[in-house]
């Protein structure tokens, strides 16, 4: 069983996100960039269901600029055995991309697509969702475990209230949620390893899908600011407060 | 214009995230909601002000809101409508882009604002940054914040219900089974008062430190990331941009540093009390008032006061 896992290019988690002055968009330029962590989450599920023995390939794919092959080296080195990248000039929007990869899931046949179930930096939480709709393929997402046996994967998904369960049949797809897994490290020599792991490059113009976007930017802007407020000395006083003065108890 | 929102429920209940939905989908004009499970659901749909039609998916396939059917269902009664409208919870955000793949829509989620019928405003980066996006497509697919709406009332409606036709979709995913955690407490996104706790709740045991103050308060009780991966709280209790999003009249913070993921989820609130032993954490910074202090002290002094 093949695994295929999508791998988006972003801001670092750890980089405060600036507002370009002409309000046009997030600065990126010069900002270090990093693999999504929720795509880090998916890419350690695959590895590990191939560690068991429940698959047999894991496939990483990025579709974006040049400078995200480190992205797929970086899923390499964590285990996966080689890397497609789709070269595109512009941040394409989930639609966009789950067309991309639909085409590409044709042509692999994976059994399971694992992906992140949102990008840090759209916080769209739409492309496994929308790949699956397109595929007809059941959808396990904001998943917090995952079980594939006989011919189906249970996934337990983090709902509003709870946890609940479903079973879908193969092929299926998966959205990964932060207590899916803890991703590992990848070590020294599994980094130079994955240097010399395949990485086949395809231009996104040659699959023949529409990437034009739906969705303009007429601005983007910072939000309000909160101020600072006092400190106080003592519960009396902070109740004293919250009672008199905010008026909310 | 028309809408329609897909009402979610949970544990026999619509969920007031819904009805915030509702309230969003008024802005953009005539209201219809899709509701699924019981007829008792669907009469409470009606009641709802506001609404001028229910259409009840009766039929049982339908009943745990898979995606898989309901997006069909969606697709299939779809052409009536220029918007449809979800709450940004886990079932509207599992459902809403699978549907908007299947009629060629790139989705708008999480929206806090409707500027026009076709421009609405969606933070991205966790918040640090506010997106004003025009849709081109000819049918908008969304979600809104509850917290950026106001909800709708339950009673005041009487709307029609009219059952809707079962709608062909791949037979691929089964409902097996759900943990619902049974609080007394209300609801963390609706809630008047969230008292939540981090890292500094030092374990499952003592993050059982806030129930007396989260009791007196008449509040739901929240954690941050940092809580939730120690183990102390399950998930569903976290705020943040990976959590829920909510903005109470009063939130108050005990042992959260104040990560940005977690002001993502929180700084909308009216007013913000912040309780940490680190004067330099981060939290203070977007706190009304703070106590730097040990918060198993405070917590109980809190209650203390509270009952003179």
């Amino acid at each position: 069983m093949k695994i295929l896992v999508p791998v988006k290019r972003v801001v670092d988690y750890n980089i405060k996100p600036r507002v370009k002055a002409d309000g046009s968009g997030v600065e990126t330029a010069g900002v270090k960039m990093s693999m999504n962590p929720f795509d880090e989450i998916a890419v350690e599920e695959a590895v590990r269901l191939r560690e068991k023995g429940a698959a047999s390939e894991v496939v990483v794919v990025s579709i974006g600029v040049q400078q995200a092959q480190d992205t797929l080296r970086t899923a390499m080195a964590m285990g996966a055995d080689r890397a497609i990248l789709v070269l595109s000039d512009e941040s394409p929007e989930p639609l966009a991309v789950a067309k991309v990869l639909k085409t590409l899931v044709e042509k692999e046949g994976p059994s399971l697509v694992v992906l992140g179930k949102q990008a840090i930096d759209d916080d769209m939480n739409a492309t496994g969702q929308m790949l699956a709709g397109l595929l007809g393929w059941g959808q396990g997402t904001f998943a917090s475990k995952v079980d594939v046996a006989d011919g189906r994967v249970v996934v337990s998904r983090e709902i509003d209230g709870g946890t609940e369960q479903v079973s879908l049949a193969l092929p299926a797809i998966v959205t990964a949620d932060l207590r899916l897994n803890e991703p590992r490290y990848a070590s020294l020599p599994n980094i130079m390893k994955a240097k010399k792991k395949p990485l086949e490059t395809i231009a996104a113009a040659d699959l023949g899908v529409d990437m034009a976007p739906r969705l303009s930017i007429v601005s983007v802007a910072e939000p309000a600011e909160r101020k600072a407020g006092i400190k106080l000395g003592s519960a009396t006083e902070l109740v004293e407060k919250l009672r008199n003065e905010a008026k909310v108890i | 214009m028309t809408a329609l929102v897909l009402l979610d429920h949970e544990g026999g209940q619509i969920r007031k995230a819904a009805l915030s939905a509702v309230t969003a989908a008024a802005r953009l004009g005539d209201v219809h909601v899709l509701v699924t499970g019981d007829a008792a659901l669907a009469q409470a749909a009606s009641r709802i002000a506001g609404v001028s039609k229910v259409l009840h998916a009766a039929d049982a396939r339908y009943a745990h809101e898979l995606a898989e059917p309901l997006a069909a269902l969606l697709v299939s009664l779809a052409g009536g409508y220029d918007h449809i409208v979800a709450a940004a919870g886990a079932t509207g955000k599992n459902v809403l882009p699978r549907a908007a793949a299947l009629l060629d829509v790139q989705p708008i989620p999480d929206v806090v604002s409707i500027v026009d019928a076709q421009t609405f405003v969606r933070p991205i980066y966790a918040g640090n940054a506010l997106a004003t996006v025009r849709s081109a497509d000819s049918k908008k697919v969304l979600t809104v914040r509850s917290a950026s709406f106001d909800a709708a009332p339950a009673e005041g409606g009487s709307a029609p219900v009219e059952v809707v036709a079962v709608v062909d979709s791949p037979d691929v995913s089964r409902f097996e089974a759900v943990q619902l955690s049974d609080s007394a407490r209300p609801d963390l996104e609706s809630a008047r008062v969230v008292v939540s706790g981090g890292r500094g709740m030092g374990s499952e045991e003592k993050f059982h430190a806030l129930d007396p103050l989260a009791d007196a308060l008449g509040a739901a009780v929240g954690a941050s990331r940092a809580a939730v991966d120690s183990g102390f709280v399950p998930n569903e209790l976290q705020v943040g941009q990976t959590g829920k999003i909510v903005a109470p009249e009063l939130y108050m913070a005990f042992g959260i540093s104040g990560a940005i993921q977690h002001l993502a989820g929180m700084k909308d609130s009216r007013v913000i009390v912040a309780v940490n032993k680190d004067p330099e954490a981060p939290i203070f910074q977007v706190a009304d008032y703070g106590i730097v202090g040990d918060l198993f002290e405070v917590v109980p002094q809190l209650v203390e006061e509270l009952k003179k």
